[in-house]
């Protein structure tokens, strides 16, 4: 039964998707409610991003001061793990986790909201594609903003990890630097971008999927918010898996 | 002209519309009533095409909207204008930027036309003055009046109402009709509204239907209605202490 219900949403969901993936009715309107979305889906979450990752970056300096510490050990491996663990995957996977939880649940709510004041009817009646109309300019703005934040995100965790060796003497900038710089590989840069537009695509697509299906009240509402990250959640760690076997090979 | 004809929708085991054929007229307001779960509503969404029947036809003006292909549905869709039970404003846009939507949306009209136009819609329905304010910033009639300045922003065939008077005192309720009947009549287009309120039913019932158990139980207008020897509808009516004193001194 459960098998048959997900394979039924699966199913609804990808109908959805053919519906959203239609050419706009305006490209004028679909561009300003694009930049709209950009500014409310990305620059919005440039804040939250900086403040987590410098704090994220600064523990895992930490941890690994404390945990890997060992005569035998040089002194740059922690500068080095600190920065693969960021590229890799925390400013791609883990931020889009948090992202999941702050941008998701607010696409499911608006989306939601807009379908139980019957407001995605009102454009389904005027003739509007009313799946293409609210959900592409998300998608599209959130793809196309996840690769800042990212760079922002491996940026903060860098200053954090800077920050907590400066401030508490825990090991030398210089020590940190040349970890930083050691046999760095662009290409993990990249992984993390395409991983990241990746997940963007589940967080966008998903969390209007829930919205766009809620039937019901208020109350409905907010356990399609609940659902869409958990679904978001969970995505992103089942295609994380997938795209690292396949970019990492 | 709307034209149905033998309806038939059910969810699941239980029929909630039985057979119902209607044809509701070019400058006429026709109402549909009916005791809350007669079908109204589920009525309302089969005619414009927000649900499809399980058996019959939707006819407008010889097109049935129910077997028309999904772009000329869209295409026909820019014909009707709908009016919500709650209005259905677009909470992130001005009342301007709400009736200015359709145009944008659908008509090749430069910015200072579509201006021109979405400004003549609000001083239309008495809004003017409120194109600024965003609906949560609006009274339960103001935002019935702004919606009813979109749907009629790009001058359409057809003005469904899905109970316009909910929520709003009798004086607004009034104020309500007369600017749909108004509408129905400066436009020459065929209103259809769903409503339970008997001040509408005696005021602009130019053609009644009233629903029963989801079928069609009387048919007439706003004349004959009173003198209905329809025992439901009567049932229906005379609760009513008004309207049943309106009877007791023979209609006047």
């Amino acid at each position: 039964m459960i098998l048959i219900d997900s394979i039924s949403t699966f199913g609804e969901y990808l109908l959805l998707m053919k519906r959203v993936m239609s050419r706009p009715e305006r490209w004028r309107i679909f561009f300003r409610q694009m930049l709209h979305e950009m500014f409310q889906l990305g620059v919005n979450s440039i804040p939250i991003v900086l403040l987590i990752s410098f704090f994220i970056g600064a523990v895992i300096c930490i941890q690994l001061k404390l945990n890997i510490e060992s005569p035998w050990m040089p002194k740059m491996v922690v500068g080095y793990s600190t920065r693969e663990i960021l590229i890799l995957e925390f400013s791609s996977s883990i931020m889009c986790l948090i992202l999941a939880g702050k941008v998701g649940s607010n696409i499911t709510s608006e989306i939601g909201t807009m379908r139980v004041t019957q407001q995605i009817d009102a454009l389904e009646i005027m003739g509007v594609n009313s799946a293409s109309f609210l959900i592409l300019p998300k998608i599209s703005a959130l793809i196309s903003m996840i690769p800042i934040l990212v760079i922002f995100s491996i940026a903060a965790g860098t200053a954090g990890a800077f920050a907590i060796g400066k401030f508490t003497g825990i090991m030398t900038p210089e020590d940190l630097t040349i970890g930083l710089q050691y046999e760095f590989n662009q290409w993990f840069i990249w992984c993390s971008v395409i991983k990241s537009v990746a997940f963007a695509f589940i967080i966008t697509s998903v969390s209007s999927f829930y919205g766009y299906r809620v039937t019901g009240g208020s109350l409905e509402v907010g356990k399609a918010s609940t659902n869409a990250v958990v679904s978001c959640s969970a995505l992103i760690l089942f295609a994380d898996m997938i795209l690292t076997q396949l970019l990492m090979q | 002209m709307i034209e149905i004809s033998s309806i038939y929708k059910k969810f699941e085991s239980q029929v909630v519309l039985n057979d119902i054929s209607a044809v509701f007229e070019n400058g006429k307001t026709n109402l549909i009533i009916g005791m809350s779960g007669a079908g109204k509503t589920v009525l309302l969404k089969c005619i414009v095409g927000l649900l499809t029947p399980d058996n019959g036809k939707v006819i407008y003006d010889g097109r049935n909207i129910i077997t028309l292909g999904k772009k000329e549905r869209h295409l026909m869709r820019r014909e009707i204008g709908m009016l919500f039970q709650n209005a259905a404003l677009f909470d992130s846009m001005s009342v301007l930027e709400n009736v200015m939507f359709p145009l944008d949306m659908f008509s090749d009209m430069t910015y200072k036309e579509r201006l021109e136009r979405a400004r003549f819609c609000l001083d239309r329905v008495n809004l003017i003055d409120a194109q600024e304010k965003y609906p949560d910033e609006l009274s339960g009639g103001m935002q019935k009046r702004a919606a009813i300045a979109r749907a009629i922003a790009l001058e359409p065939k057809y003005l469904f109402c899905d109970e316009p008077n909910s929520g709003l005192d009798p004086q607004t309720s009034l104020i309500i009709d007369e600017l749909i009947h108004d509408i129905t009549k400066e436009y020459n287009i065929t209103t259809v509204v769903n409503t339970h309120d008997m001040n509408s039913v005696m005021g602009i019932g130019d053609h009644i239907l009233f629903l029963a158990n989801g079928k069609l139980a009387w048919e007439g207008n706003k004349d004959n209605i009173l003198n209905s020897n329809n025992e439901t509808l009567n049932d229906f009516l005379f609760s009513s202490d008004l309207v049943r004193k309106v009877k007791e001194m023979g209609g006047k």
